[in-house]
């Protein structure tokens, strides 16, 4: 449904997009991860028609973005940072005039509207100005402007940003509702959003896609193997001796609970290989009393710092 | 067309949700209508002395109140829509990219043409609403006058404020799609529309420079109107200064896309 081939963007000497190739089929929910500034917006508005690519191509529904611009439109809805929405006008009148802009024909404009405003439950609120709206709401008529046309494809940038903890439910269950029958790209710099929501992730920083994988792949295909947390009552040195004789340990960290004297060692393997058991015969064997032993996968946050801090740390070595 | 409609109508009701419009309206229309009565009585009070010395002296009294009233109150109104025009423009586009609603306009299905044409001729409709009230008091005063006088003076003299003040919207439009600030548009607007009026302050020589900027003054063509002529240089001046302005606008919201938002 989305084809992006090397897409760059550059303002000037600051490159905000690089070379961005990925493809999101059809009713898939693609989630755009990335810190700020890390291009999101950029890709979002070329995409979108709003401004075009320095190179490379982008199509939407088999039609180029900048070639086909009206067509493309036509197939998109489109929330940006900003909902953008007249202060002064009421909620009704502001999806029916964006209808209208978008081609909705004129007998099934009332029925779109309607329609719409149940999907982000802002029915009784119709008639209220926009500019008496929460901030919430100010968004779920912004993502209710994206969907009144019924676009193949819904770009939302930042859907959840500034909303309540409930909203941010709502807002996600309503993207999840709208997959399959649409196409929909949103962006994020909340990780926990990704996984929740998603069913493939890009990673992107300064520009450059970091990643791109499912968020399952993601977190348990990680860089580094797996860890395994071991809380033990053991003298350290005693302890670090012990494990490191373990088979399979890649790296290992040991530190003293504050409370109770205890000593929790994170013991990092390679992939694949489950150590656990070898450990806890370990432990038993010197008789220590043992706590706690489990396998911690790394979280999608872990993930997306080592993918962008890494990479922060090849950019600077580089331009030193 | 459709599209355009929808723009048009959008503009129209913000004209009508927000202050502006009937600020605007209500202030022209005080200070149109308290200049008409002192230009009617004062021009009245003068041709009573004219005939009073045409009675002394034996002459026929000849003295035309309808066409000295009229030609007053128009140049009052061409000086107020001078102040009026450019709180009417300053925020068509300045406002819609500072609310981030241009990013709505400029992703969806219509064309920038379609966008600015709606845009100018909702503005100008709002104007024609402000103006014609103003049509009645001269209306009232041609009733009244004996014989009453062409009525091609008063059309002509209509048709004049109306392309004089679609000129200024259509340049008051152009200057807001530069900005994001409604007051920087209005200011630059205002200054633009002076320059206009004084183009040809200086240069009263015929010929040359002078004549070239005598044309190009959007006053001087005015004053054909208001005599009751309609000249076609001057129906040219004004159509081409809207369609040049509607076409600059055009180009200018096309090129916000190239431009770093």
């Amino acid at each position: 449904m989305i084809e992006v081939q090397d897409l760059t963007k550059a303002y000037g000497a600051v490159t905000a997009v690089d070379h961005v190739s990925f493809t999101v089929n059809k009713g898939e929910i693609l989630g755009f991860l990335g810190p700020n500034g890390a291009g999101k917006t950029t890709t979002m508005r070329i995409l979108t028609g709003y401004m075009p690519a320095t190179s490379g191509t982008a199509k939407i529904a088999g039609f180029d973005v900048f070639g086909d611009s009206m067509e493309v439109r036509r197939h998109i809805g489109y929330l940006p940072e900003t909902p953008p929405v007249y202060p002064d006008m009421a909620v009704e009148d502001y999806l029916d005039f964006v209808a209208r802009i978008k081609n909705v024909p004129a007998e099934k404009r009332a029925a779109r509207v309607t329609e719409a405003m149940r999907k982000t439950n802002l029915e009784d609120r119709g008639a209220e100005l926009i500019k008496r709206l929460s901030r919430g709401y100010k968004q779920r008529v912004g993502i209710a402007q994206a969907l009144v046309h019924d676009p193949d494809v819904i770009i939302l940038d930042e859907p959840t940003v500034g909303l309540d903890p409930k909203q941010i439910i709502e807002v996600r269950n309503l993207i999840k509702g709208l997959a399959g029958d649409h196409t929909i790209i949103l962006s994020t710099h909340i990780l926990p959003e990704v996984s929740m929501t998603c069913d493939r992730v890009v990673i992107i920083n300064k520009g450059k896609i970091a990643a791109v994988d499912t968020p399952q792949n993601l977190t348990s295909q990680l860089k580094g193997g797996q860890k395994i947390r071991v809380e033990v009552q053991a003298p350290e040195k005693a302890l670090r001796d012990a494990l490191a004789q373990v088979p399979g340990t890649t790296r290992l960290e040991a530190e003293q609970l504050p409370a109770g004297g205890h000593l929790v060692a994170i013991v990092e393997t390679a992939q694949g290989a489950d150590i656990r058991s070898a450990i806890a015969a370990k432990i038993v064997q010197n008789g220590w009393p043992l706590f706690e032993l489990r396998g911690v996968s790394l979280s999608l946050e872990e993930i997306f710092l080592e993918l962008t801090t890494d990479d922060a740390a090849h950019a600077q070595a580089s331009s030193n | 067309m459709r599209n355009l409609y929808a723009i048009y109508r959008k503009e129209m009701r913000h004209y009508f949700v927000s202050p502006i419009a009937y600020v605007c309206i209500g202030f022209f229309l005080l200070v149109s209508a308290y200049f008409f009565n002192f230009f009617l009585s004062a021009v009245i009070q003068q041709s009573f002395q004219m005939e009073m010395q045409s009675m002394q002296f034996g002459m026929p009294p000849q003295f035309d109140v309808p066409g000295q009233v009229m030609r007053a109150f128009l140049g009052l109104l061409s000086t107020l829509i001078l102040f009026i025009t450019p709180f009417l423009t300053m925020g068509v586009f300045a406002e819609e990219r500072k609310r981030g609603t241009m990013e709505l306009l400029m992703t969806s299905p219509i064309s920038e043409i379609q966008i600015v044409l709606g845009k100018f001729l909702a503005s100008l409709s709002l104007f024609a609403l402000m103006l014609l009230p103003t049509a009645s008091y001269v209306i009232y005063m041609y009733l009244h006058s004996d014989p009453i006088p062409p009525w091609r003076v008063l059309l002509a003299g209509y048709a004049g404020i109306l392309l004089l003040g679609g000129s200024l919207l259509a340049l008051g439009t152009f200057i807001s799609s530069l900005t994001e600030n409604q007051l920087i548009a209005a200011v630059l607007t205002f200054v633009a529309f002076l320059f206009l009026w004084v183009l040809d302050l200086g240069h009263t020589s015929e010929g040359g420079l002078g004549s070239v900027l005598q044309y190009l003054s959007a006053s001087r063509h005015y004053d054909d109107f208001a005599r009751g002529i309609i000249d076609t240089s001057g129906l040219i001046y004004y159509l081409s200064f809207m369609v040049l302005f509607v076409f600059l606008t055009v180009r200018s919201i096309d090129s916000m896309r190239w431009r770093r938002a």
